[in-house]
């Protein structure tokens, strides 16, 4: 796909007169190995972007099977086995493999731009990181082709139906869990390392934009939590493998304990995909709407807050486990609490709009149906937080509605909004206008038509990951599966998009958008390959 | 322009409020249900609903307003105020007073919904790939439930019926105005019983038992299927509840009990090969052909086949051994508790001379109930 994505150095680097002294004069490698080797940001950004974009597809693909399957009732397609295979295969690529990875290549192209420094803090590492991306879901992906076939238990992994009860390619799937964890754990660090120790003199913490402010955090988040997966997925393995029974009654061991552990992995992973999100769209807003942010502090304390709420909030995902109901309450309260930062959030983006000089380019377009769209499924997410309405709502389509709001018009709209947004500074060139409206059209339309009748489809009583259904849930599905079609076909025009862009199309110059004040907008535009290799100047504007 | 934006507007609106409007239709929403319980699930479901509609109202309104009224093509200058500590004092307050007001009434109804105590009856709800097996407790009664929706339906041949995929050959029933404690566990994997209209949906965990209660205001029949992801057939795998009137329930407990002990009986008796082969197709049908298929050749390498399995036409000890007791570490449950001997000996004769599997052998109920009680 679209390799060429990042200005070449050749061309686009000057170097200094006296090239032959040691200082940077290295040969830039060609071809395959200029991937291979490199340990430029901007390069592993995009690198990051391309992945991520194909796994987009991939999951994508999973999601039509699954969407065919279901347009009417009955099973046409695929048997039940290969539609488990689906759905499990679905949820992965698209957490590991398309929205983690897209927010990582956002944050190694922008947050060396936004904090003036010249690279990410450990380069090699972050080459590395990248690198065992593609090897993780090679294996991911080939378990299709084993014995028994891919991973059939859903994304959560429930033991024992993962363990006793799952396929042989099961091994395969945790060593590849492993691989994207490693990277997203290497990831964290770095960019952990870049924010804290590369930021331009004078820029303080609280004068960083907020995408940088919100991927701090996150990777924070990322090192808490990403080793709690690795620890539960090798009880897997050793369940599975060496004849151990953490997740097994009959050994002494207990399913519930897979649960627990693996949500609290799980719940702040749902805001690792969600901070960075809001620090896009807390970015874009004010550069469109001509005004700063309103409450900077408090949209950085509302993150912090979110992040340290997650930690405490695992067991709502767990409600008709048995729980005790003190523990009921606890995990009621601590979720309902949780509304409060993310309302903060909301009503702050909706005060910069108020007042402001507002214009409607395409970052813009994504960045504002984020926040209503996300903001539906917050809403869902308080209804779901009600324990005992989750009595009901538990493992229904109205769960589903509710993930993929905050996830698909939620993270991936805001994963949108970046692209369009910064496109002009990766390429020099404005994206098509008449074909970006075009997409965010058509997307805003698909996503609604096959997310919102899932509310019904779920408070009607169809439970979520089943192959066929009732016969009063065959409208609600139809529409669904026609929504998610032209969501999926829309998004062809997404690629369409990006190629035309790195091709060519209106030249944009260093400040690609009038109202932006970021630093990323002093470099010109395409950035060239090597930049703020003195820290620039710096004026804090905030306070 | 302006028009054309205007009309976008103005259709965005009208397409969020169709589907919420819909959304009181019932068939749309959450059932009220047949239990208090239920009900007040219902309300608190609505309540949360609606104040979720209002503050979507506000949010959405400013929000809305704000992109109309400050459009830089209106002429809008932007002003430049950065912070306002009384405005966001006071949106992190009220919402925090709306939770506690929504958090009171539910946690009542939590209370209300783990206080299982001072039950009537009791009735074991077993999980099994594929099915459910329903005990009620001190009462000599048991019964798996299948799903009885015709394959040929599910495979697109010939018309669904109203039921689809949620009917069974055997329901649960229950007895109206008595107040049920279920017990769930599970045989395998985790299951999850779900009625809507009962405002039940719990867990069932393999090894572990969960609890929970009903007690149903209305005769009728009320249907639900298993909730969590259970492997291959977890959507079919349905729970029907029938709740009939007290005395009716005593009546038809009384039959059950009959009916049971007749069905166990002729443990005494040698039985033929072909009595052995009709029950025995019978059982293979409605409870292995699940995994090991209808023509008996299984889902390698998770569920073996039986056709053609030398091991098992060798090895009758083991056959037996495996279908009494399980094999400890795979998908195979153990079936002393859920069939009877009769049961047992019938399908292990009937998988021993079906598909081409000719070993000659009959298995007598009199030697499994032997084997059991060792």
């Amino acid at each position: 796909m679209a390799s060429h994505l990042p200005p070449k150095s050749s061309t686009q680097h000057s170097q200094p007169a006296s090239a032959g002294v040691a200082s940077q004069a290295h040969e830039a490698p060609k071809g395959l190995k200029r991937w291979l080797l490199t340990t430029n940001h901007k390069e592993i950004g995009t690198l990051y972007l391309v992945l991520s974009l194909t796994m987009f597809f991939v999951g994508g693909l999973f999601a039509m099977v699954i969407r065919a399957e279901l347009f009417q009732p009955g099973l046409q397609l695929v048997e039940p086995e290969f539609f488990n295979q689906m759905t499990t295969m679905h949820g992965l690529i698209m957490i590991f493999g398309a929205v983690m990875p897209a927010f990582v290549g956002l944050a190694n192209w922008m947050v060396p731009l936004q904090i003036g420094a010249p690279d990410m803090a450990l380069p090699r590492l972050n080459n590395f990181s990248f690198w065992l991306l593609p090897v993780a879901f090679t294996l991911l992906l080939s378990t299709f082709f084993m014995p028994g076939g891919a991973p059939n238990f859903g994304w959560t992994s429930y033991a024992p139906l993962s363990t006793t009860y799952s396929p042989p390619s099961t091994t395969f799937f945790i060593l590849s869990l492993h691989m994207a964890g490693i990277s997203s754990i290497l990831g964290a660090i770095n960019i952990i390392a870049t924010i804290l120790n590369l930021r331009t003199p004078g820029m303080r913490l609280m004068d960083m934009p907020l995408f940088v402010w919100t991927w701090l955090i996150t990777a924070f988040l990322l090192i808490a939590v990403m080793p709690v997966l690795a620890g539960v997925i090798t009880m897997m393995l050793l369940d599975i493998n060496f004849g151990t029974s953490f997740f097994s009654a009959a050994g002494g061991g207990d399913p519930v304990l897979f649960q627990h552990l693996f949500w609290f992995f799980g719940h702040p992973e749902v805001y690792i995909m969600i901070l960075p999100a809001f620090g896009i769209v807390s970015v874009i807003i004010p550069t469109f709407a001509r005004k700063p942010l309103f409450g900077y502090a408090s949209m950085v304390y509302a993150t912090a807050s979110i992040a340290i709420l997650s930690f405490l909030v695992w067991s709502h995902h767990m409600f008709t486990v048995g729980l005790p109901l003190v523990a009921e309450l606890f995990f009621m309260y601590s979720t309902m609490l949780i509304a409060v930062p993310t309302g903060v959030k909301v009503f702050n983006w909706v005060t910069t709009l108020f007042r402001g000089s507002i214009t409607f380019e395409p970052p813009m377009l994504f960045a504002l149906a984020f926040v209503v769209l996300f903001t539906i499924g917050g809403f869902s997410g308080l209804m779901l937080a009600i324990s005992p309405a989750d009595f009901q709502y538990h493992d229904t389509y109205f769960v589903v509605a509710h993930f993929h709001y905050v996830l698909v018009p939620g993270a991936v709209f805001a994963i949108m909004a970046g692209v369009y947004y910064w496109l002009p500074k990766w390429t020099g060139h404005y994206p098509n206008l008449r074909l970006s409206q075009w997409h965010f059209w058509l997307s805003v339309i698909g996503v609604n038509l096959t997310f919102f009748p899932m509310h019904f489809a779920g408070l009607a009583g169809m439970p979520r990951r089943i192959p066929d259904y009732a016969l009063q849930f065959a409208d609600f599905n139809m529409v669904t599966s026609l929504g998610a079609f032209l969501f999926g076909l829309s998004q062809l025009l997404f690629v369409l998009v990006v190629v035309l862009c790195v091709r060519g199309g209106e030249k944009a110059p260093a400040k690609a958008w009038e109202g932006g004040e970021d630093l990323e907008w002093t470099v010109p535009s395409p950035a060239p390959l090597h930049t703020f290799e003195t820290p620039p100047d710096f004026q804090p504007r905030r306070h | 322009m302006r028009i054309r934006k205007r009309l976008v507007w103005t259709a965005s609106g009208a397409a969020l409020a169709v589907p919420v409007s819909g959304a009181l239709a019932s068939g749309w929403n959450m059932p009220v249900g047949v239990t208090d319980l239920s009900r007040d699930i219902h309300g608190l479901h609505m309540a949360i609903f609606w104040i979720c509609v209002v503050i979507g109202i506000v949010v959405f309104g400013a929000f809305f307003y704000s992109l109309f009224r400050y459009r830089r093509s209106r002429g809008a200058r932007p002003s430049h105020f950065r912070e306002h500590t009384t405005v966001e004092v006071i949106w992190t307050i009220v919402p925090l007073l709306i939770l506690v007001a929504i958090a009171i009434p539910a946690t009542a109804t939590l209370k209300a919904m783990y206080d299982t105590s001072e039950a009537d009856m009791e009735v074991l709800i077993t999980g099994q790939q594929w099915r459910w097996r329903y005990e009620y407790r001190g009462e000599d009664v048991a019964f798996l439930s299948n799903l009885a929706t015709p394959r040929e339906q599910i495979a697109g041949q010939g018309k669904k019926g109203e039921h689809y995929l949620r009917e069974v050959d055997e329901p649960l029933v229950l007895p109206v105005g008595r107040k049920v404690r279920l017990l769930l566990t599970s045989d395998d994997v985790i299951h999850s019983w779900w009625v809507p209209e009962l405002g039940v949906k719990q867990d069932a965990m393999p090894g572990f038992v969960n609890e929970n209660w009903v007690r149903i205001n209305e005769p009728g029949t009320y249907r639900g299927q298993c909730a969590e992801l259970c492997g291959r057939d977890h959507g079919f795998m349905p729970v029907v509840v029938e709740a009939v009137a007290p005395e009716r329930f005593d009546g038809w407990l009384a039959e059950r009990r009959a009916a049971a002990a007749e069905a166990a009986m002729g443990l005494d008796r040698d039985w033929a090969m072909d009595e052995l082969m009709e029950r025995g197709e019978q059982v293979y049908g409605t409870i292995c052909v699940s995994c090991h298929q209808p023509d008996g050749r299984g889902n390698p390498p998770v569920f073996p086949a039986l056709a053609g399995n030398q091991t098992l036409m060798d090895d009758r000890a083991r056959h037996i051994e495996t279908v009494i007791n399980g094999v400890a570490g795979s998908a195979m449950p153990a079936f002393r508790n859920t069939l009877n001997p009769v049961e047992i000996a019938a399908v292990i004769t009937y998988e021993r001379n079906a598909w081409g599997n000719e070993t000659g052998d009959r298995v007598q109920p009199s030697a499994i109930a032997e084997r059991i009680a060792e």
